[in-house]
């Protein structure tokens, strides 16, 4: 079926079978940062924002989105790239694979966290899954991002 | 892989459930969160977005949770948060991430009664009620263990009391599913010990529950509970954990809730 | 040092975060055909017939493939050098089955949906036969895996088909039961250690094309691009000069990419229909249907004095390697190699046992490469020896370990069993520091914390190589472009670990130039140097030491090539970096002018450096890993509360990229030690296939993670460097055992350690 969506800011009429998940529709219309990880809601990286809500693009049918908002990190490339700049610098990134997913996760994070904390930081982006760094220079990263001491 | 062949978007309670029954395939959209795992082959699509499902609202003597508000509503909600301890956002925070938590439905997950629901567990120890468009209004415990002929879960109710009530729960990863959960909760000594994840769905411990209102609630009297529960109820093994192991820790849960329910 | 030993960021770490389409899928062809492939439902069974009539009658279906459609010749998956130790048990498509998820029929279609509804009409009738799940049981088992008689080894791995034996190892030093008489204390031991999954976060993946010049192109998420040519060649029987393997970003790869898993097949489709083909696996085949650490079960002998001098060290062990050879005989190599050298003053040491094929998910190379199994064992065996002899561990290791300067029968050079000498080795500074980080004396054995909690500390050590000795090679190519800046051309693979980088850091340093100065090709084997690919620890030693001999060999062409073109001998000139310059600064010419003048009709030179490089030795890096947990001793939850890693790698190329090479490597051995548990049904289908099932760490589950260096210099490494790519995995997983049991006295020999058995333990100890 044809959803109209608004996509990073753009107005847009995909086409979408009832059966089609988001990321895949995305992929399928050139929104490759959006990335595949499990199939079962368990890993975080086809993070984008519907509404401004971080959800799982692997879990959320695509007629679902008809009428909404939807972000990607190629939609927040400035934001993303002011925080990718610490995850970089700590050498954070490593695969890379999981990053935009998490990077939504982090941007979404820092809307909603008024006051963060290392404990509220990791309870937020826990649905995050990296096999890479062991998390704990993506941790020093947030904390440098954000301004946690 | 899963199939759909229409998708809807009824307006009222009643198209959706002249659409529901219209077919055996046709199936209500929950959260979606395990939708792409299965290879269910669905007729009719029904999304319930349309209905104003998605509300948490405090009544006089109730709070209302409709069918499609999601757990991550439920986790930040204010008036959830102030009433039984928060033990509604305490007991679905752990659920996975954030980004499910956005997506999982109250609706759904109680629909679906799944075993391994921290929800449920907690939702059951607060007198909750849930609401079916065409079973209306029947006790969670009911529904539970009865299920509905195909019907729309359309709101839960829980009486707004000052019942305190603890959530604990045994995972192995912090961001797995519950080896197993309990839940604890007290009004004016009406206790309730509810046991999920055994792996089947939440339950009940009447035994304990009875034994701990007619005790003295020593500590003697807290043990001799959890023991009851743990005798009680049924124990089940898969690969979070044996049915032993289960029966274990289910003392100690209880144990620690109760505890916790008296501090 | 200016480059060299920098916290330098990654140069592809922007893009790569920010999402750019860089990886593998992001590049393919829409118009690819796509693949599903039909598996076997049963663990064991000969295909007797089977019918794809109705599912080719499917619009939109291209090709369906069979046993019967494939080459009739063996290979291995093993991304290895050749000639490949791994057997030759495969076929692209078999008659048999081996086990649940083996491939049956490849399907290609013009999409996903159109291939899946194919699949479901094809037919198969099989045979059912017995399989042989357990592997303790595999040795001897009526039950044959691979009942072919066409099997294939290049060269004696004790290889024994009807026995179901893939390989055999032996190694030993001195007479293991006559020591073992003299000792004074004799511990003896079996542990059992699972098929870890990789769970790399870009599952499989691959597309092939048929280029301009009829030539197979295979664009692969792959760590071993020289090898994925070789058996992809093989595989279809097509010279190799007709295949191009291409790696773009690789998003995780642990030693699973060092398997060719899933390339052969859109090759096929790609050969056979002229189209061009894509195969992307999803988390389920990714974890069930590729390749995993070898289960194994290592008893151990230790023989000691009472003071803790280890005197004797015996092991004995069974691998797991399912239903596929791959890299079996390596690893299991790796057992014995990588830990009998680190107990130096034992009299006598043997290592010896068994790789056995079941019926289950193969087992392949996965990052610690059975160093990661054996360190497991023999730590756990040398903690329960200095428990039983109320000697304190860390201080047992102190007067047990190799030093730099001496020599190990098991540390072997260029010649087989001729013991070479350890040039550098700072373990014992590692014990020291990581006993102070972890505040090991006020913390040993336990403190108890409340009625329930209890925190104990454990530790572990462990080595590892810096590539394989005599076999492993690199070769890199440095040319300067038409400006002066120039392309470092590499074969090495980087998957995430930052090696692009800090191999242009290297060659940064060489020619006293900047990092941007440097453009990283890698890799795709029309263009990049041979290079046998990113594993065994090899690239920053091997792949590095190239680079280093690349950018000498093009720096001084450089000052040859000024000099000329200023007119004067090459002696009289000096290049820095900028320009070069005649001794008594009379004369200069930039970089810039001197390769702008070499690219046009005046130079006619283009300049190009090159090197290549293969160690005589494997210059082993070692960690010493300290834990401190917390066991809840009602319901036996460990909670690791931090976990500390003293590193010697030898010179740090990069400090910001190898302490996350620690931290990652830790948190994959915290995942072994406590939450990776890998189930089997009784019909021998794996079912902790998803990441809902099986559990990597997630980020609550990892406390804190503290990594530290006491850098050697190795005399033979670039700049004194060795690895740190895969030693990082080792000790996790004996210091946390160790440090439960110092915490509840419940110890675990079966990982991972699950609350269920530490509660168990407790109560039977009550």
């Amino acid at each position: 079926m044809k959803i109209n969506v608004t996509i990073n800011n753009q107005k847009r009429e995909l086409e979408a079978a009832y059966d089609e998940f988001l990321v895949d529709t995305l992929r399928r219309y050139g929104y490759l940062s959006v990335k595949k990880g499990c199939d079962t809601g368990s890993c975080g990286l086809c993070t984008v924002w519907v509404d401004e809500k971080p959800i799982l693009s692997c879990a959320t049918l695509s007629v679902r989105v008809n009428g909404k908002n939807i972000t990607t990190i190629e939609g927040v490339q400035k934001e993303a790239k002011q925080f990718a700049d610490f995850l970089v610098n700590e050498g954070a990134e490593q695969c890379g694979f999981c990053s935009p997913g998490f990077i939504m996760t982090v941007l979404a994070m820092k809307r909603e966290l008024a006051h963060p904390t290392e404990e509220s930081i990791v309870h937020y982006l826990t649905g995050n899954l990296c096999r890479c760094t062991g998390y704990a220079g993506q941790l020093r990263a947030v904390k440098k991002y954000l301004g946690v001491v | 892989m899963i199939s759909i062949q229409d998708y809807a978007l009824p307006a009222t309670l009643e198209e959706t459930y002249e659409v529901l029954t219209a077919k055996k395939s046709n199936t209500i959209l929950g959260g979606c969160a395990f939708l792409r795992i299965g290879s269910k082959k669905i007729g009719v699509a029904v999304d319930l977005a349309k209905l104003n499902l998605d509300f948490i609202n405090e009544k006089n003597d109730s709070i209302e949770i409709g069918a499609m508000t999601t757990f991550r509503k439920i986790e930040t909600n204010p008036v959830l948060i102030k009433y039984f301890n928060g033990i509604l956002p305490k007991a679905v925070s752990h659920i996975v991430g954030v980004q499910l938590r956005n997506s999982v439905t109250a609706g759904a997950t109680i629909y679906s009664r799944y075993g391994f629901s921290d929800f449920i567990t907690a939702l059951l120890s607060l007198d909750a009620d849930v609401v079916l468009y065409k079973g209306g209004q029947v006790s969670l415990e009911t529904f539970l263990e009865d299920g509905a002929k195909k019907d729309i879960l359309v709101k839960v109710i829980i009486p707004k009391t000052d019942r305190k009530a603890v959530f604990q729960t045994m995972r192995n990863s912090r961001s797995d599913y519950a080896v197993l959960n309990a839940a604890v909760s007290n009004k004016e000594n009406d206790w309730k010990v509810v046991v999920g994840a055994r792996p089947q769905r939440a339950k009940i411990a009447r035994a304990a529950s009875h034994y701990l209102a007619e005790s003295q609630l020593t500590k003697e009297d807290i043990e001799y509970a959890a023991e009851l529960a743990a005798n009680e109820l049924t124990f089940g093994s898969n690969i979070r954990g044996s049915r032993e192991y289960r029966e274990a820790i289910c003392k100690v849960l209880v144990k620690r809730a109760i505890m916790e329910v008296l501090a | 040092m200016r480059v060299v030993n920098q916290p330098i960021a990654k140069i592809d770490g922007m893009d790569i975060a920010t999402g750019k389409p860089v990886y593998t899928d992001d590049l393919c062809n829409q118009n690819a055909l796509v693949l599903k492939i039909l598996r076997s439902p049963h663990a064991f069974a000969r295909i007797k017939d089977i019918d794809t009539a109705k599912a080719e009658q499917v619009t939109g279906v291209e090709c369906i493939l069979t046993y019967k459609d494939v080459p009739d010749v063996r290979f291995t998956l093993a991304g290895q050098s050749y000639p490949e130790p791994s057997p030759y048990d495969r076929l692209i498509l078999d008659e048999y089955v081996r086990y649940v998820g083996d491939e049956v029929a490849i399907i290609a279609a013009l999409d996903e949906k159109t291939a899946v509804k194919a699949m479901k009409l094809i037919k198969v009738d099989y045979e059912v036969l017995k399989p042989v799940l357990d592997f303790e049981k595999a040795t001897g088992n009526p039950v044959i895996v691979h009942p072919e008689d066409d099997v294939h080894i290049n060269f004696d791995i004790g290889f024994d088909r009807k026995k179901n034996i893939a390989s055999i190892c032996f190694m030993g030093d001195g007479d293991v039961e006559e020591e073992l008489k003299k000792c004074e204390v004799v511990l003896e031991k079996a542990y059992y250690s699972q098929a870890q999954i990789h769970g790399m976060m870009e599952t499989y993946r691959a597309f092939t094309y048929l280029d301009h010049n009829g030539r197979l192109t295979v664009v692969s998420s792959t760590q071993v691009p020289f090898h994925v040519r070789r058996i992809v060649a093989r595989a279809l029987q097509i010279p190799k000069s007709k295949v191009r393997v291409i790696k773009p970003r690789i998003g995780g790869g642990f030693g699973g990419k060092q398997n060719v898993s899933v390339e052969v097949f859109p090759a096929i489709v790609t050969l056979k229909t002229g189209k061009p083909a894509k195969i992307v696996y999803d988390r389920k085949e990714t974890s069930s249907c590729t390749s995993s650490r070898h289960a194994m079960r290592i008893n151990v002998r230790l023989g000691a004095d009472k003071a803790g001098m280890v005197k004797v060290i015996d092991i004995d062990a069974l691998a797991d390697t399912g239903s596929y050879g791959e890299h079996a005989p390596t690893v299991f190599t790796l057992v014995g190699l990588k830990t009998l050298p680190l107990y130096n003053q034992a009299k006598a040491v043997r290592y010896r046992g068994t790789a056995v094929y079941t019926n289950k998910v193969s087992a392949g190379a996965f990052r610690g490469y059975g160093a990661t199994q054996g360190a497991f064992a023999v730590e756990s065996a040398v903690n329960e020896l200095a428990a039983r002899l109320k000697i304190d561990p860390a201080e047992m290791r102190e007067k047990n370990i190799i030093k730099a300067g001496e020599t190990n029968p098991i540390l072997d050079g260029p010649e087989e069993q001729k013991p070479i000498t350890l040039k550098s080795c700072t373990l014992d500074r590692c014990i020291q520091k990581g006993k102070k980080l972890i505040n090991w004396n006020e913390k040993f054995p336990r403190k108890v914390f409340s009625d329930t909690k209890v925190r104990g500390v454990g530790m572990a050590i462990t080595m590892q190589g810096s590539g394989i000795a005599g076999i492993d090679t690199a070769s890199a190519v440095i040319k300067l472009n038409d400006d002066g800046f120039y392309t470092l051309l590499i074969g090495s693979t980087d998957m995430g670990t930052g090696c692009d980088t800090i191999l242009a850091q290297m060659a940064a340093e060489c020619l006293d130039t900047t990092m941007d100065k440097i453009i990283v090709h890698a890799a795709d084997t029309d263009i990049s140097p041979y290079d046998t690919g990113s594993y065994a620890s090899s690239t920053t030693y091997v792949t590095g030491n190239a680079v280093i001999k690349a950018s000498e060999d093009i720096k001084k062409q450089i000052a040859e090539s000024g000099a000329k073109l200023m007119g004067v001998s090459a002696i009289e000139v000096e290049f820095d970096g900028e320009r070069v310059q005649t001794q008594d600064c009379s004369r200069t010419l930039t970089l810039d002018e001197i390769a702008q003048r070499l690219a046009l009709g005046e130079g006619q030179n283009q300049l190009i450096g090159k090197g290549s490089f293969g160690g005589e030795t494997s210059p082993p890096p070692f960690i010493a890993g300290f834990a401190e947990v917390e066991v809840d001793t009602e319901t036996g939850q460990v909670d690791l509360i931090e976990y500390v890693s003293v590193v010697d790698c030898g010179t740090v190329i990069n400090p910001n990229l190898a302490r996350v090479q620690v931290e990652g490597g830790v948190v994959q051995g915290i995942g072994l030690a406590l939450y990776e548990a890998v189930h089997y049904n009784d019909k021998g289908k794996m079912i902790s296939d998803t990441f809902m099932q099986y559990k990597v760490p997630c980020r609550k589950d990892i406390g804190k993670i503290t990594v530290a260096f006491e850098s050697s210099y190795e005399p033979t490494g670039p700049f004194g460097a060795k690895s740190i790519g895969e030693v990082v995995n080792n000790t996790p997983a004996p210091a946390i055992v160790d440090a439960v049991y110092n915490a509840v006295g419940v110890r675990v020999r079966s990982l991972p350690v699950t609350p269920e058995k530490v509660l168990k333990g407790i109560l039977e100890s009550e």
